[in-house]
């Protein structure tokens, strides 16, 4: 066998999907490979997203990583998403560089999505510091050349893991948000070809006959996290593992939300404006959680807080989730939380 | 104390500093080359490129060494640097009864045309340590004999001509070729997109799938009809000059199970097929394979799904080791929000449970009691 010089892979910026790829020009020529076919090259339109952003993109892969044809494929699912709000709508998800289960839906749908022109803030858990959330924002400062930020009223992307952020947003915003599992009924019904259905007949009665038997049973709604909600009155949605403290943040938000989860190859969205509601009863109205004590470190109330153990006598203490909120009340900045 | 978790930037570079340098062990040790794996390792790239779906010795050696030998982490490199890949079409289908054979034995004819040719199979081995190899002892060279020449027609299509066995459907020439790993796969998926899923799913879980069919669960009473392990060539349909042309040649092996049916409502008695298709030498992964996409076809031949072996939904949404890596791993990522929610809701149920007690002496009492 004779050895190949594997330094110089064949770019990835030269994939594309489907037979589209014929459209798309090489962005970086490959290297000294003998044994692929050369790129095709014509017709070549012009890449977007050249240059731009305050940092350096890796000119080895296209602009934030996805090759031009698989982002348009992305942007018409999210389209579709928008137009038909709470709708999962099925999309060929790639295979990223990073597992399944670690925001590739997210990621893919932030790469569609991001121009040069754009600020992205990562957080995990409410917190831009989390290793993950600091793995993927290298990813787009590495591949798109972004410029990143860890403030909210910065961003005009934000990607997200299990928050929402306290600072309300606006609609120079988008909220990306990682989705493991998109299907709210999933717990209830294990089979896709089953939910699907429910959803085309509107077919929500499982659900609100769980949500009763938790009040039957325990005295409360059991749900704490990834609580369902009802989109503009038709679509019953799965919000993500966010707590439901965060829910009704999603209600009429200016804020376009997006959602994508790339191993369950699905993409939905809220689009601005639109009636996110938290299902209930009357006589069970939906609450959110409440902390007794403000944030230790700031001070911040009405605010959802993480409990950090401090000894192994018992000690807790409470501090932010969302840790731009807590650094920018610790230095005195207003915030219309 | 609590201190604002920070630096996670830094946390990660030596992280990933540290573990570069334990894939390099001990520097006294000579560096293992890709060669030395892709000659030496040969079946467990072999099962990268597979499970990987990338014909490509090379880069497959590239990515075991990468990964130190963990072949899921090495599977999941070659997909991900797959899928940068430009799709330029798909080939003819592969003539496997013109492959040039390494290895092929048939469990239900003694002799065939094309004979019984056991080729490099640990079949039959002690599985004895060899010291001597510790060694680094030579083995000696290989016995040879004079290739006859002979056709080597597959079992399946000398049952075929006695018509003892269901047609192998033909697919429809004109019909596009579907892509799982370009469109979203959806129930129920064609026979091509589950044979597509099978031939990258995970050996594990297809072997225990393939195991559990013969257990009873959805047993199909199978006979291996052949395997055949050797060189097959790849044509593409060249447009410009109006036929196919062969672009190079892959090593594969197929398993063709004929499989005892008493017969139907939807199919009379015959022998039924399950068919297996892999990348490389890999006779386990290409059996279960086999066991299982005959007992995914339950439906089109009338038969009772009572397994899980059976079920198309569970099967094809289970079977890819690189989603169920994450997923599973992804489990150790934080999860200090649901878990706070989670919390609060037990202290306070806890808290009402303590009420109720000291209220009316009696423990709240559940509803379905």
């Amino acid at each position: 066998m004779t050895e190949r010089d594997t330094s110089s892979l064949p770019s990835p910026s030269w994939g594309g999907a489907g037979g589209g790829a014929r459209s798309e020009r090489p962005r970086a020529e490959r290297k000294g490979d003998a044994v692929r076919p050369a790129a095709p090259t014509a017709p070549s339109p012009t890449l977007p997203h050249e240059g731009g952003g305050s940092g350096h993109a890796d000119t080895a892969y296209n602009f934030a990583y996805l090759d031009e044809q698989t982002k348009r494929m992305i942007r018409r699912a999210i389209l579709k998403g928008i137009a038909i709000p709470g709708y999962q709508v099925p999309f060929a998800s790639r295979e990223m560089p990073m597992p399944y289960g670690w925001g590739t839906g997210g990621v893919q749908v932030t790469a569609a999505i991001l121009g040069p022109d754009d600020t992205l803030k990562v957080i995990d858990q409410g917190s831009d510091d989390t290793t993950n959330a600091v793995a993927i924002r290298g990813f787009f400062a590495r591949t798109a050349g972004v410029t990143t930020t860890t403030s909210t009223q910065d961003a005009t992307v934000i990607q997200t893991r299990h928050r929402i952020p306290e600072r309300t947003l606006t609609e120079n915003q988008v909220l990306v948000f990682q989705v493991p599992i998109p299907e709210p009924l999933r717990f209830l019904e294990p089979r896709e070809t089953e939910t699907r259905k429910m959803h085309a007949l509107e077919e929500y009665g499982i659900m609100h006959v769980k949500l009763y038997e938790d009040i039957a049973r325990h005295g409360h709604i059991a749900t704490t996290y990834a609580y369902p909600v009802l989109v503009d009155g038709r679509y019953v949605m799965d919000p993500s593992p966010i707590p439901k403290f965060d829910n009704p943040k999603m209600n009429r938000s200016d804020a376009l939300m997006l959602f994508g989860a790339g191993r369950e190859q699905r993409i939905y969205a809220i689009p601005p404006h639109t009636d996110v509601k938290s299902l209930d009863f009357e006589d069970h109205p939906f609450e959110v959680q409440r902390f007794e004590e403000p944030c230790a470190l700031c001070g911040s109330t009405g605010v959802y807080l993480d409990e950090i153990v401090t000894d192994d006598k018992g000690g807790r203490m409470f501090v932010c989730s969302d840790s731009d909120l807590c650094e920018e009340q610790r230095a005195g900045q207003p915030v219309d939380a | 104390m609590y201190v604002a978790v920070k630096g996670g930037e830094t946390a990660i570079r030596n992280a990933h500093r540290l573990l570069a340098d334990e894939r390099r062990g001990d520097r006294s040790v000579p560096d293992i080359t890709l060669s030395q794996i892709s000659e030496q390792l040969a079946l467990a790239v072999d099962r990268v490129m597979a499970e990987g779906s990338l014909y490509d010795r090379d880069l497959a050696a590239l990515a075991v060494k990468q990964a130190r030998g963990d072949l899921i982490e090495a599977i999941f490199l070659i997909r991900a640097y797959r899928t940068t890949l430009p799709r330029f079409g798909a080939s003819e289908p592969v003539d496997t009864a013109a492959m040039r054979i390494r290895r092929r034995i048939s469990a239900t004819y003694k002799d065939l045309p094309g004979g019984q040719l056991l080729g490099p199979t640990f079949d039959y081995t002690h599985r004895l340590l060899e010291p001597s190899l510790a060694d680094g002892n030579e083995p000696p060279e290989p016995e040879t004999g004079v290739a006859t020449g002979e056709a080597v027609p597959r079992v399946t299509d000398l049952l075929g001509t006695e018509g003892l066995i269901e047609p192998d459907p033909q697919a429809d020439p004109d019909a596009e070729i579907r892509d799982l790993t370009r469109e979203p796969l959806e129930f129920p998926a064609d026979r091509s997109l589950r044979l597509q899923a099978l031939a990258r799913g995970d050996e594990g879980f297809l072997l225990a799938l393939g195991y559990s069919t013969q257990r009873g669960y959805a047993r199909s009473h199978p006979f291996v009809g052949e395997i055949r392990i050797g060189e097959v060539e790849v044509e593409v349909f060249a447009e410009e000059l109006g036929f196919s042309v062969p672009i190079g040649r892959i090593t594969a092996t197929e398993c063709q199970m004929v499989n005892q049916f008493k017969g139907s409502a939807k199919a009379p008695p015959q022998f039924t097929r399950g068919y297996g298709l892999v990348f490389g030498q890999s006779e386990r992964k290409a059996m279960s394979m086999a066991l299982v996409e005959r007992a995914l076809r339950w439906e089109e031949l009338g038969e009772e799904q009572t397994a899980p072996a059976q079920d198309e939904e569970f099967v094809l949404s289970h079977a890819d080791n690189i989603r169920a890596t994450g997923f599973v791993e992804h489990l150790k990522l934080p999860h200090y929000v649901d878990f706070q929610a989670e919390l609060e809701l037990v202290r306070r149920m806890h808290a009402e449970a303590k009420t109720g007690d000291e209220t009316d002496g009696t423990p709240r009492q559940e509803a379905a009691e």
